[in-house]
């Protein structure tokens, strides 16, 4: 995101979320190119909400997000897989027990 | 606006290769996603020539949507009244942003957006074939929403499912403002048939003209369709081109008649006992010689696309240039 990238043929990458009302989170809907993060945000109010989709948007630096890798997929998310007592459904309740 | 993929190979080693695509096309990991009819996501492993098979066709996609707004952007000076106005700049701004989606979609996949307006701009990438014809009256814009839009969605609803999550989800997108244009289209129509008899005849020569060109949208017959079969097995494709084709037929034809205009085609028949409306013989050789270059507009689209990609250039720079002083600025403060 330095100054050169922006200065070379391509502008640099954005990813955008956006809240789509009051009450809900941001959700990422895409991504686009501009030279800065005010750019960023008008053209990204000019793709993503044409039709009042948002209320609010963020926009990211595409390089500044760290992502768990696809090939450590199992291994990464192992740890929760054998671990159902962490679900209610785990519990059995006698019959005829209320609001548990 | 629509995209279909059908047209000439690639010269080879034109995409981009992802860092760990597969050399083989039947991969059990990648297929037994298929298979379960989940998504495959940018930074998933996947074959080659899926990945080079997907660039090209949301690439030509992309080209067909920012292509597409030459032809309605040609009448917004001209529109009827200030409502029409409004309209026609709300729809080609969406063609505008349709592109821009996919591309943005074209990028996951590890390919440059410049590199792809480069193919665009040498011609090693195509675009629909039906942005090469004209639009000569105001009837025109109404023929473009209600016949090439309506056959777009007719394509473009299926791709909401394609096995490639980025591509798909553009296309929700997509699905969803495209719904306006068509509507908007046959509201012309109704209103020009309904008019004066000049407004009429002009009303149906541009569905006499357009007819034909939207069926060909739909590409080759299925049985000169190279690319569908893999294309179907990894879930890019979803129905072939005559199962599509007969869908949009059969929608039309009611509306055809809703319009109170004819559909230029005399063998035109409600097939009965199979429930579908049969079209006389589509001469594909047409279709193939404006793909190959000699349709009525293809050089002046390309022209006005370049053209317009060169006088843009000073705004990139210029952008480019504020960014950078106020980056410098910002790093002088702290």
């Amino acid at each position: 995101m330095s100054a050169a990238a922006a200065t070379a043929g391509e502008w640099p990458l954005w990813e955008v979320f956006v809240r789509s009302r009051r009450g809900l989170s941001h959700a990422h809907v895409g991504s686009l190119h501009a030279p800065d993060a005010e750019m960023a945000l008008r053209n990204a109010r000019d793709l993503y909400t044409r039709r009042q989709e948002g209320v609010s948007i963020w926009v990211v630096p595409a390089a500044a997000i760290t992502a768990s890798s696809p090939d450590e997929k199992d291994a990464f998310f192992d740890p929760a897989a054998d671990k159902v007592y962490r679900h209610p459904t785990f519990y059995a309740v006698p019959d005829g027990v209320e609001h548990l | 606006m629509y995209g279909n993929d059908f047209g000439p190979p690639e010269p080879a080693g034109v995409t981009a290769a992802g860092p760990a695509d597969l050399g083989g096309e039947d991969d059990a990991t990648f297929l037994a996603l298929i298979d379960a009819d989940a998504r495959v996501e940018p930074r998933d492993q996947m074959p080659g020539a899926y990945r080079a098979s997907l660039i090209r066709q949301i690439a030509q996609h992309a080209h067909s949507e920012i292509i597409g707004m030459q032809p309605e952007g040609n009448w917004i000076g001209r529109a009827p009244s200030l409502k029409r106005k409004a309209i026609l700049l709300a729809k080609v701004q969406d063609e505008a942003g349709h592109g821009l989606y996919l591309y943005a979609a074209a990028e996951t996949l590890g390919v440059d957006r410049s590199e792809l307006l480069d193919k665009l701009h040498s011609g090693r990438q195509k675009y629909s074939s039906i942005f090469n014809y004209p639009t000569l009256t105001w009837a025109d814009m109404g023929a473009i929403g209600w016949l090439v839009d309506g056959a777009a969605i007719v394509n473009q609803v299926p791709i909401t499912r394609c096995s490639y999550g980025p591509y798909a989800r553009a296309m929700v997108r997509i699905c969803k403002e495209e719904s306006f244009h068509q509507r908007q289209g046959f509201e012309i129509l109704h209103t020009l048939s309904n008019g004066t008899s000049a407004q009429q005849a002009m009303a149906q020569d541009a569905v006499d003209r357009w007819w034909w060109p939207s069926l060909m949208m739909f590409g080759p017959p299925d049985d000169a369709s190279p690319n569908s079969e893999r294309s179907m097995r990894w879930g890019i494709k979803r129905f072939s081109n005559d199962e599509l084709r007969q869908r949009f037929v059969d929608m039309t034809v009611p509306q055809s008649q809703a319009l109170g205009l004819t559909l230029p085609d005399p063998e035109l028949s409600l097939d009965e006992s199979a429930g579908h409306w049969r079209t006389g013989p589509i001469d594909f050789r047409e279709l193939f010689e404006v793909i190959g270059g000699n349709g009525p507009c293809n050089a002046a689209r390309l022209a006005h696309r370049r053209a317009a990609h060169e006088r843009g250039q000073w705004v990139r720079d210029a952008a480019a240039a504020f960014a950078a002083k106020h980056a410098t600025d910002a790093q002088g403060a702290a």
